[in-house]
């Protein structure tokens, strides 16, 4: 039986990691002469106060239900990838090449040939570190994250050497061509009568992610192949006495995993920039971490903490935009979200837990 | 200390007004970041010289990452400030894409011609104002080898070198140039580590002076030269300061003047291509009590008298821009 009801698990622990993680953040405001209230509200009707502010926020929250979605289908196979960054920047490598080099007679066609390379990109860079883990035993933290630099370095040199056009100062891909731009949420709502911020880059890649996190679930409870990684992350020797081979189940879990990180890039390479540029992934994967983490691994959660993650990035964009907090204390501010609902769990956690305990045999 | 205060008390005046869509001004930085004692910073400091003298608030950020310029801009825009200078030729791309999207606001870009009806693009004679400096290298070196760092291995900060180099050849025709570039991504332009590397190997190549066209990457360029003890050149704004007595001037690139003049035209400004060159005081080189010693009357007339013939067509200082080439220098 577990230590703590249900809903205490799934609410109370984030809830109070987030009450944290949001005094902390007050007292960080404080510190640097700012009011933390003020600093609230800009963040709540920058982010959630206008169509336009929801279009950045489920923008931002597409790419990390990709990224989330990733962390967690691995995590459930016992594997921690943290190479969600350079997955997705390879994914992004693929969009590039998809949308530039084929010339796709409509969005629809382009959508699924950029998804279908983004997921093979993304996969064949998750490939690597998955190999490595499965037949030499090389830690898959230790290589995803490494992985990430490589991927790094190698888009660096893609992007100034090879696909930068003739006469551009900017380290970046041409733009795309018109007929592969993605409908907006903008355009989509319009047609239905509801009006939506023109100038918002929210998507039809949001309607995917949240396909995706219907497909995650599906594929995780309800298949063969789902029962055998979750027996696997659960217990790689009981799942090898069942007869489940661990370098198959290590392979096929981080080729999924790549795969949906890679697939993040049609949000923000073929939805947003309409072209590929350094850095496009803007630490998504990175949070895509938290998000698993916070969402328990479960895709349902995993949607709710990416929006909540949305909300964040776009207020703290606000709060950059509007205030003269530095950016620097932007990224402090986010990352104590990321250390409190990610790394410190334990800290929330196992005092609540003793706490319905003394509960339980209170009432006994 | 008192300008940090200043500084705190206008962005809680400004937090307390956010919201309201006021016709505010705004500025928005390049990666280098706003303090980067150089390209960004004479932006804002010409920003806060508008702000002093009308008494009014502008808006401003610093950018995290390539992928918020346009955001930054549509936001701004959708807010109602106009007009909207942005600091920096990458925003070209970006900018392109939204200014016809908002045609009432008027926006300036600095070091980038976009062609759009509402878009106001200064450019700069930088190669100008380099082979001033030029000069003042080739004649304050005693090796006869003078080292350029540049930033992000553009057209551009090539443009800068090429004046420089031709500015050196001018005074000295033997005289070496050795030319090194920080890197090939954005990062390139607040690097101070590299900067200092690079500064170590031009000096045990012989450098006896150097000049760093590389925003905040130039802060590290200037302190290891002052800490080797050999001279340097600063950038952008007057950076005889940073290092009293050890940076011999510094290229001013008025970009200041350009947000200043942006910012005090408002809303409607004059749209077009404007080059700020040595003709219009666009560009030229500092001197002030920190370099006064070691710029003699003789160096000074020489130098002015060179920017006199180029401001008046007679000598003509190539752009290697114009042509991708340098005749003076490969790199």
């Amino acid at each position: 039986m577990d230590v703590m009801p249900k809903w205490a698990e799934v609410v109370l622990v984030p809830l109070i990691s987030l009450i944290l993680a949001a005094i902390l953040s007050a007292l960080v405001i404080l510190a640097i002469g700012e009011d933390p209230v003020e600093a609230v509200n800009l963040m709540i009707t920058g982010a959630l106060g206008s169509t336009y502010g929801w279009g950045y926020t489920l923008y931002y929250a597409t790419n990390f239900l990709f990224t989330g979605l990733a962390v967690s289908v691995a995590f459930h196979a016992g594997l921690f990838n943290i190479g969600g960054e350079g997955q997705a920047m390879l994914g992004g490598l693929g969009v590039a090449l998809a949308c530039l080099l084929i010339p796709w007679p409509h969005w629809t066609l382009a959508l699924i040939g950029a998804t279908l390379a983004a997921g093979l990109f993304g996969a064949a860079w998750a490939a690597i570190p998955a190999f490595l883990q499965a037949k030499r035993g090389s830690h898959i933290v230790i290589t995803t994250i490494m992985f990430n630099f490589i991927a790094a370095g190698l888009l660096n040199y893609v992007l100034v050497n090879l696909m930068r056009p003739a006469g551009s100062m900017d380290p970046a891909t041409a733009r795309f061509p018109e007929t592969v731009h993605l409908p907006t949420l903008h355009d989509i709502l319009g047609t239905v009568g509801i009006s939506f911020s023109k100038a918002a880059p929210a998507n039809v890649t949001f309607l995917i992610a949240v396909v995706a996190c219907v497909l995650v679930w599906l594929l995780l409870w309800r298949t063969w192949l789902g029962y055998e990684i979750r027996s696997y992350g659960k217990s790689e020797a009981a799942a090898k006495y069942a007869g489940i081979s661990p370098v198959a189940i290590t392979m096929i879990a981080m080729l999924i995993s790549g795969a949906l990180a890679g697939m993040m890039a049609i949000n923000n390479v073929m939805g947003e920039a309409e072209r590929l540029v350094l850095n496009a992934v803007e630490g998504a994967g990175f949070i895509g971490i938290a998000v698993a983490l916070m969402g328990r691994s479960h895709p349902f959660g995993v949607f709710l903490a990416a929006i909540l993650f949305g909300f964040l990035y776009q207020g703290g964009a606000e709060l950059a935009l509007w205030t003269s907090i530095p950016r620097e204390l932007i990224v402090v501010i986010q990352a104590l979200v990321i250390l409190f609902t990610g790394a410190l769990d334990n800290m929330v956690r196992m005092p609540l837990e003793r706490l319905f305990l003394m509960m339980r045999r209170g009432d006994a | 200390m008192t300008l940090f205060n200043k500084l705190l008390g206008a962005s809680a005046a400004l937090a307390l007004s956010a919201g309201a869509a006021l016709a505010e001004p705004a500025l928005i930085f390049d990666l280098g970041g706003k303090f980067d004692k150089s390209f960004n910073e004479a932006a804002f400091n010409g920003a806060t010289r508008w702000s002093e003298e009308t008494g009014e608030s502008f808006r401003e950020i610093e950018l995290q990452s390539e992928a918020q310029r346009e955001q930054a801009l549509r936001r701004f825009a959708e807010a109602g400030s106009n007009p909207i200078v942005m600091a920096g030729f990458a925003f070209g791309d970006a900018l392109g894409q939204v200014a016809a999207d908002y045609p009432d606001t008027s926006f300036v870009i600095i070091d980038m011609v976009v062609d759009a009806p509402n878009v106001r693009s200064v450019v700069f004679n930088e190669h100008e104002g380099s082979y001033l400096v030029g000069m003042m290298a080739a004649q304050a070196s005693s090796s006869g080898t003078v080292g350029f760092i540049g930033g992000m291995d553009i057209p551009l900060i090539r443009k800068f070198a090429c004046g420089y180099a031709q500015g050196v050849k001018a005074v000295n025709p033997d005289a070496t140039v050795i030319a090194n570039m920080t890197g090939t991504t954005p990062a390139a332009w607040n690097d101070p580590v590299k900067g200092s590397e690079l500064t170590k190997a031009q000096i045990s190549q012989g450098a006896d002076v150097v000049y760093a066209a590389a925003g905040g990457t130039g802060v590290g360029v200037l302190q290891t030269a002052a800490d080797e003890g050999i001279l340097s050149i600063g950038v952008d704004s007057n950076q005889n300061y940073l290092h009293p007595g050890k940076v011999l001037t510094s290229m001013m690139k008025r970009v200041d003047n350009a947000v200043y003049e942006a910012f005090t035209d408002g809303p409607g400004l004059e749209t077009g291509f404007q080059v700020m060159g040595l003709a219009n005081g666009g560009v030229g080189y500092a001197m002030d009590d920190n370099n006064a010693s070691l710029v003699s009357a003789d160096m000074q007339a020489s130098v002015d008298d060179a920017a006199a013939k180029i401001a008046a067509g007679e000598v003509a200082v190539h752009d290697y821009m114009s042509d991708d080439s340098c005749p003076v220098l490969n790199f």
